[in-house]
């Protein structure tokens, strides 16, 4: 069992209903946000292309940000889902400096925060709170380790690509190009 | 000129901040309502009530989860779609998901306010419910005995628009309308109407989830969060559907298209009449539909003959092979091809004949009646809870606007506000007006106009849950419950299946001392001695009625939500059947003798437009996905995601003028009429050198809406050369030209 999504980013419009779906859903203070679009665009008018994502942790399967926590706060989960248990978080803030992403925040509260993949939803079936509300459908949550998996269907069908390779992570979420 | 109307700040009983106050205790609530923020709740822990979305007019099905909180008291979690809802297919936009900020915003209006004190040292004070509807129906029944009950207009939109009309019409006026028409759809519905004998509606039948080919001129959709029709273009998208997108600027929906067309602001009939050029001689046309549905073709032929796509390059600067391209692409998809009719069409004056061009497009491709191109939608019509009959009035909106604009369908905003003007020496005059949920200071171009009219009349009442603008030019203001809070109307929009959908309250009570718009509307009848208009206690009495006449009950519905009907006309015209269209002669009319009946051009004609002058831009404006108009800047959660516009410049401009990404400027029209407040710049190649672009709905200037306020310039603003399009009256907004100051004007602030 292997957690991830793909994501269309010849559907998304960036209308940021994953993002205020996680606030609510996640009750995420305003001013905080777990999930984020970011737009390319590329070219001279007339001659352009645009290309819009919908971004967040990547629950990746090398984590600079577990490694780095010194009080294990910081964890994986079955099915690869990366969390942080506040209690046990004394914001410190390494885990935030490790990640290229840029995916996790200091709650006002006093502890880091990012996102869960909705693991309270996953395991009741339901999909994440943003892919479940995403009117253009352009995300796919699911089992990475079942090939008929729907998101398994879309990363072998299409062309895909993950955000700072580079950095040797091993993100889980695969962007559809 | 300074107006001692815009003096809203002060509150006598309370002082500066006084108005959010004397408010529930939800009302104070910041996020953190849980213990724990690792344990939410399950969705089958929650409550859930049924919604209708008020955010915007595509009316999504819903429901409400509440949960409890640390005190154990249920306060509002999340709102999501409701799966059988055709509207929202179970999915909400950002504005439907964020719905939830309209009830948790801290500036809301909780308490009835009037006006007191000395011209130029006015202020609000807070009044019972008892006082401000006594104040407010003594003044209607004055201003009736002086001037005619047709003197009192009502301004409305949204879904508490109906319980005031109803209000106005037992009163005794008709002297109603709705920003809504003749600054949005009005034309595309004549255009359509005169075309098929029948309008476009909401939502627009299109059947965008089955169509081949889907054709966007102007229309941002994914910008305009049209929730049911941003799906379904994703739907097209994945059946590898071809988009093909006309605007000057690179929008979310050009990113998504395989032909996008940059065409030059204003010439978008050129290119349709050279799309019907190149269908035409070519033979690309359903003959079989053509002959058998329409009417006028040799007419249409004739007329079109020399619009070619070399003409229509000169024109639109889109080239003629493109143009060659995309017509035959239509044609290869037909009759499975949408030329969409688009919703906000008042642009530069000639709308319903441009709206024309688009529906005699569709009809020579086929594609209206069938399958993957415009679908007849259907919906289900609830029964009128019985009451006495309305009164005729002596005159009414008709009177003052067909004798000029003879297609306008419904009433025209500007034309009562003209009939309110001082100037105005007609007999018959605008005195006094309600204004529910919209805010024609920001919806109406012209503001000094309204603003002058406003200014004249005897008694202006606001019925809103925001202290948005016109608020602050009201005499009597009334806090209205927000939609989670109450009971409205079923919706019963057409859709593929005729449908009903119920909006029930979440909360035990409104916050502070708001109130529904039903009950706001019934307890001014009864003060104004309509006791027989309202022979119903409250709404459940009427919803359970009517559901009972369609066999369900106010009871399933609160189960339920959404209840769907069997379909009793067709989709889509059955293969060669004979069909009848509601024109004069039957068919579909592609010369039109409805229009040309009434003096209007039967076939669609190109007029030259303005370009933009020498050191100024055309002023584009257009729409961000997480926000309606300016009714959303304020609500926490949206503001959250866009709190401020920007206003996108291309590289070449902003090299030209020194500008840099992020600046602040300010924007001067041709009229010399200046921003209030700055906008940043964001130096894009997405627009071209001849235009600006500005998203819709910011520059808020009243401070009450403390998140709004100032933040991003308004384009309604810069909105002061009006192009009246002549069939309909509608306010053609597009031909205005901006230029850049880049230090803080000189400028009395208003």
């Amino acid at each position: 069992m292997r957690y991830g999504m793909a994501i269309d980013t010849k559907k998304c419009v960036g209308c940021s209903d994953c993002v205020v779906a996680c606030q609510t859903e996640n009750n995420i203070p305003h001013g905080y946000t777990r999930d984020w679009i970011s737009e390319t665009v590329e070219g001279m008018y007339p001659n352009l292309a645009l290309e819009i994502r919908s971004e967040r942790c990547n629950h990746c399967d090398n984590t600079p940000c577990v490694r780095t926590c010194p009080t294990g706060a910081s964890h994986v989960i079955e099915g690869g889902i990366v969390k942080v248990t506040h209690e046990e978080c004394i914001g410190c803030g390494a885990c935030i400096e490790s990640c290229p992403y840029d995916a996790r925040y200091f709650h006002p509260e006093g502890y880091v925060d990012k996102c869960t993949f909705c693991d309270h939803r996953v395991k009741n079936g339901q999909d994440p709170a943003c892919v479940s509300v995403c009117p253009t459908h352009c995300m796919y949550f699911g089992d990475l380790d079942d090939p008929n998996s729907e998101v398994s269907k879309k990363i072998a069908s299409r062309k895909t690509k993950v955000l700072a390779p580079e950095a040797g992570t091993k993100p889980q979420i695969f962007y559809l190009i | 000129m300074k107006t001692t109307r815009r003096d809203f700040i002060k509150i006598t009983s309370m002082g500066v901040g006084g108005l959010a106050l004397s408010m529930s205790p939800v009302l104070g609530w910041v996020p953190g309502f849980l213990e724990d923020d690792e344990q939410i709740p399950d969705d089958s822990k929650a409550q859930r009530y049924p919604t209708v979305c008020e955010v915007c007019f595509w009316k999504c099905a819903g429901w409400i989860y509440t949960v409890k909180d640390k005190e154990g008291k249920e306060k509002i979690w999340k709102i999501v779609g409701n799966e059988n809802d055709q509207h929202s297919r179970g999915r909400l936009c950002p504005r439907g998901t964020g719905g939830i900020g309209m009830y948790y915003d801290k500036d809301r209006l909780l308490n009835p306010l009037i006006r007191v004190g000395k011209p130029g040292k006015q202020t609000f004070k807070e009044v019972s419910w008892e006082e401000a509807l006594s104040f407010i129906a003594d003044k209607m029944k004055e201003i009736g005995n002086k001037y005619g009950k047709e003197s009192m207009a009502l301004f409305h939109h949204g879904t508490t628009g109906p319980h005031f009309e109803h209000l106005f019409k037992a009163f005794g006026s008709d002297s109603i309308a709705e920003p809504a028409i003749a600054q949005c759809l009005v034309p595309r519905e004549v255009g359509f109407k005169a075309t098929f004998g029948k309008g476009v509606s909401s939502p627009e039948p299109t059947d965008i989830r089955n169509t081949r080919c889907l054709v966007l001129i102007g229309n941002h959709l994914g910008e305009n969060m049209h929730n049911g029709h941003v799906q379904e273009m994703s739907e097209a998208i994945d059946n590898g559907a071809t988009i093909i997108t006309v605007d000057p600027r690179f929008s979310t929906a050009a990113s998504k298209s395989k032909f996008w067309l940059p065409i030059k602001p204003a010439t978008d009939i050129a290119l349709l009449l050279a799309w019907m050029n190149v269908i035409i001689k070519e033979k690309l046309y359903d003959k079989q539909y053509v002959e058998k549905y329409t009417y006028g073709f040799d007419l249409l032929k004739s007329h079109v003959k020399n619009f070619t796509p070399e003409w229509a390059y000169t024109k639109t600067g889109i080239k003629p092979d493109i143009i060659r391209e995309t017509a035959y692409t239509m044609a290869g998809a037909a009759p499975a091809v949408i030329i969409h009719p688009g919703r906000h069409t008042v642009w530069y004056g000639d709308d319903t004949q441009r709206s024309r061009a688009i529906a005699i497009l569709n009809a020579l491709l086929g594609s209206y009646g069938r399958k993957g191109g415009i679908y007849f939608p259907e919906k289900k019509r609830l029964p009128k809870f019985p009451h006495a009959e309305y009164e005729e009035p002596k005159w009414t909106w008709k009177t003052i606007t067909r004798n000029k604009y003879k297609l306008a369908p419904l009433g025209v905003t500007n034309v009562l506000i003209d009939y309110a003007l001082p100037e105005n020496k007609s007999d018959k005059k605008i005195k006094g007006c309600f204004i529910t949920a919209t805010n024609i200071v920001k919806s109406i171009p012209d503001q000094k106009k309204t603003i002058r009219a406003l200014d004249n009349m005897e008694l202006v009442v606001v019925v809103d849950t925001m202290p948005t603008e016109i608020t602050g030019y009201a005499d009597v203001v009334l806090p209205e419950a927000v939609y989670l809070e109450r009971y409205d109307y079923a919706r019963t929009n057409q859709h593929r299946k005729p449908n009903i959908a119920l909006r029930m309250p979440a909360v035990d009570k409104p916050a502070g001392n708001s109130k529904p718009g039903w009950w706001i509307a019934r307890e001014i009848g009864l003060k104004l001695g309509l006791e027989e208009y309202f022979p119903w206690k409250n709404i459940e009495e009427v919803l359970d009625w009517q559901f009972k006449k369609v066999g369900t009950s106010l009871e399933e519905m609160k189960k339920i939500g959404v209840k769907e009907f069997e379909k009793e006309d067709y989709l889509y015209i059955p293969d060669g059947a004979d069909w009848e269209f509601n024109t004069p002669s039957g068919k579909i009319e592609l010369f039109s003798n409805l229009l040309a009946a009434e003096g209007y051009d039967g076939l669609p004609k190109f007029t030259e437009h303005k370009q933009n002058p020498q050191g100024f831009y055309r002023l584009i404006y257009g729409r961000v996905p997480m926000h309606t108009f300016g009714r959303t800047v304020n609500n926490p959660y949206l503001n959250d995601l866009r709190s401020e516009n920007h206003l996108w410049v291309n590289p070449k401009v902003a090299e030209d003028w020194g500008i840099e990404n992020e600046q602040e400027v300010w924007l001067e029209n041709q009229d010399g009429i200046i921003t209030d407040f700055p906008v940043k710049v964001r130096i894009t190649q997405r627009i071209n050198t001849d235009a600006v672009y500005l998203p819709h709905g910011f520059g808020g200037d009243n401070k009450k809406m403390t998140r709004a306020f100032g933040k991003g310039a308004s384009d309604s603003e810069l909105i002061t050369n009006i192009k009246i399009d002549k069939e309909t009256g509608a306010t053609g907004m597009r031909e205005n030209f901006v230029t850049f100051l880049l230090e803080k004007p000189d400028k009395e602030t208003t």
